[in-house]
């Protein structure tokens, strides 16, 4: 009897680990398809508010907007595109690997990356900002966070350029997510969250902070977003011209305005397709 | 390819890593070995005061330990464990989650240790009189302890690499070096080649010192 009672638990166990096996089988599958020219396979961040964001209503954010427009030029339609979440470490790996076409997910411009991944675009300015309580005013200019709490992303390069460049003796909290620093914004444990003013913008626009926290204004670095593609391929030229229609038309405008309008975010204008801001 | 290395403190991060593991597992082996020793008491209260830590904090996940911590004992509620700079009260916070976490473990190793004792010994110790500290601090624990020396080294193993989840709450070790490198060299297998290195040169010493010391001292029965 014993034995049997075993026999049935390890035949449940042994079922569930095929059928969890086999999920992940599909998924893998659904990727590949990707490559036969009825889908687009697009990667974004899941988890930043106006940049690109999973929501239960779907996929929302700038990123979002952008990567929809160049997709549309190149001949997809909305509901063609499979979206793919690229996490910043993941990123070079999955274009190497051409798990998705192409990348766009705050995905700053940089000679490292360069070696690795062609850049379409820039398609955005972003600068190196901090997000303060609005009712915080000793903080007037970069000097002053020598003083302050500083919160950032794990070994993100914000995270870095604080410690190195922007404010040495600030005390820095790094946190697996920006969401982790707001807590402690709040309650007064840290003083400034910083990181890309474009990110920032998202989170202070969000609902239920609105009123609560106000950018700084401060532009300590260039970003230059652009679209990530794999070393060689043909589409970094019609994503160039699309981005550059994408300007023209007004497009670009209004989706910076719909994403980070909300936060007070003033944009730099439209940089020019290959003009990388160092 | 590992040229990238220069511009990084390495050594300064395991380093970092190895004071984590070692301050840790101290705590916890004392903590554990308390533990051990209520749930082996006469005291029921005390017994079940052990079997639940054991299995509560042995069941939680050590990321929500430690990020609890941080954001629910230092963000929330201001503990900062006698000191003002960040970076200090993280690498407590992070011992202190470690500690918590890893007992439970410990606990359980010394146990095992204890059951390998003969219950004939406890017995003729009763029998001549000792008392319930006694039994346990002259003739089972130090059996125990022998006997437990491999399970234990397992624990000490499994500690070392989750000091990783320090870098949750900004701890600068070992795993938060990845992360900057990852971000800023896009080399990704070079860079997780070298961490997994360092983090055999401590894993694989430890396990074979400790498993010929567990030889050595075991009872031989």
């Amino acid at each position: 009897m014993k034995l049997r009672k075993v026999t049935a638990a390890s035949a449940v166990v042994l079922a569930l680990t095929v059928t969890a096996t086999a999920c992940g089988g599909d998924k893998k599958d659904e990727g590949g398809s990707s490559g036969g020219g009825k889908k687009i396979t697009i990667g974004i961040k899941f988890d930043q508010p106006g940049i690109g964001q999973k929501t239960p209503q779907g996929y929302a954010g700038f990123d979002v907007d952008v990567a929809t427009y160049v997709a549309g030029k190149l001949g997809y339609k909305p509901n063609q595109i499979e979206w793919r979440e690229s996490k910043s470490a993941d990123r070079e790996t999955m274009l190497q690997r051409g798990d998705v076409d192409f990348i766009a997910a705050s995905y700053s411009i940089t000679p490292e990356r360069q070696q690795k991944v062609d850049f379409a675009g820039p398609y955005l300015l972003a600068h190196q900002d901090v997000l303060l309580r609005a009712d915080d005013n000793t903080i007037k200019s970069p000097a002053d966070l020598n003083k302050k709490k500083l919160c950032s992303v794990t070994g993100s390069t914000s995270a870095q350029n604080v410690k190195d460049k922007l404010a040495p003796k600030a005390q820095l909290q790094q946190y697996p997510t920006y969401s982790a620093c707001l807590t402690g914004l709040q309650s007064k444990a840290i003083d400034a969250l910083t990181t890309d003013d474009s990110i920032l913008a998202g989170y202070a626009a969000q609902s239920q902070f609105k009123g609560k926290f106000k950018l700084g204004g401060f532009k300590m670095t260039n970003e230059n977003y652009g679209i990530g593609i794999k070393k060689g391929s043909d589409l970094k030229a019609k994503i160039n011209k699309a981005l550059e229609e994408m300007v023209s038309d007004g497009s670009w405008q209004k989706a910076v305005d719909k994403n980070f309008g909300p936060a007070g975010y003033k944009n730099e204008p439209a940089p020019k397709i290959g003009d990388i801001k160092s | 390819m590992f040229d990238f290395l220069d511009k990084y403190d390495v050594l300064g991060a395991f380093w970092t890593t190895v004071q984590l593991t070692l301050l840790s597992a101290a705590g916890s082996l004392i903590w554990g070995t308390l533990l051990a020793s209520m749930r082996v008491g006469p005291v029921p209260l005390m017994r079940g005061f052990g079997t639940a830590y054991v299995n509560i904090v042995r069941n939680i996940p050590l990321t929500v330990i430690i990020l609890f911590a941080s954001l629910g004992l230092n963000q929330t509620l201001g503990v900062n464990l006698g000191s003002d700079k960040v970076d200090t009260t993280n690498f407590r916070l992070a011992v202190l989650g470690l500690i918590l976490y890893t007992s439970a473990f410990v606990c359980e190793a010394i146990r095992a240790g204890i059951n390998t004792v003969p219950v004939g010994q406890a017995e003729a110790a009763r029998a001549i009189g000792l008392s319930f500290t006694q039994v346990l601090g002259l003739i089972v624990l130090p059996q125990a302890f022998r006997a437990a020396v491999v399970p234990l080294a397992n624990v000490l193993i499994a500690l070392t690499k989750n000091t990783t989840v320090a870098a949750a709450i900004g701890v600068a070790e070992a795993a938060l070096l990845m992360k900057e490198m990852v971000e800023n060299e896009a080399q990704l297998l070079a860079i997780s080649a070298v961490i997994a290195f360092g983090f055999c040169c401590l894993t694989l010493p430890t396990g074979l010192i400790l498993g010929w010391v567990g030889k050595k001292v075991a009872v031989k029965r």
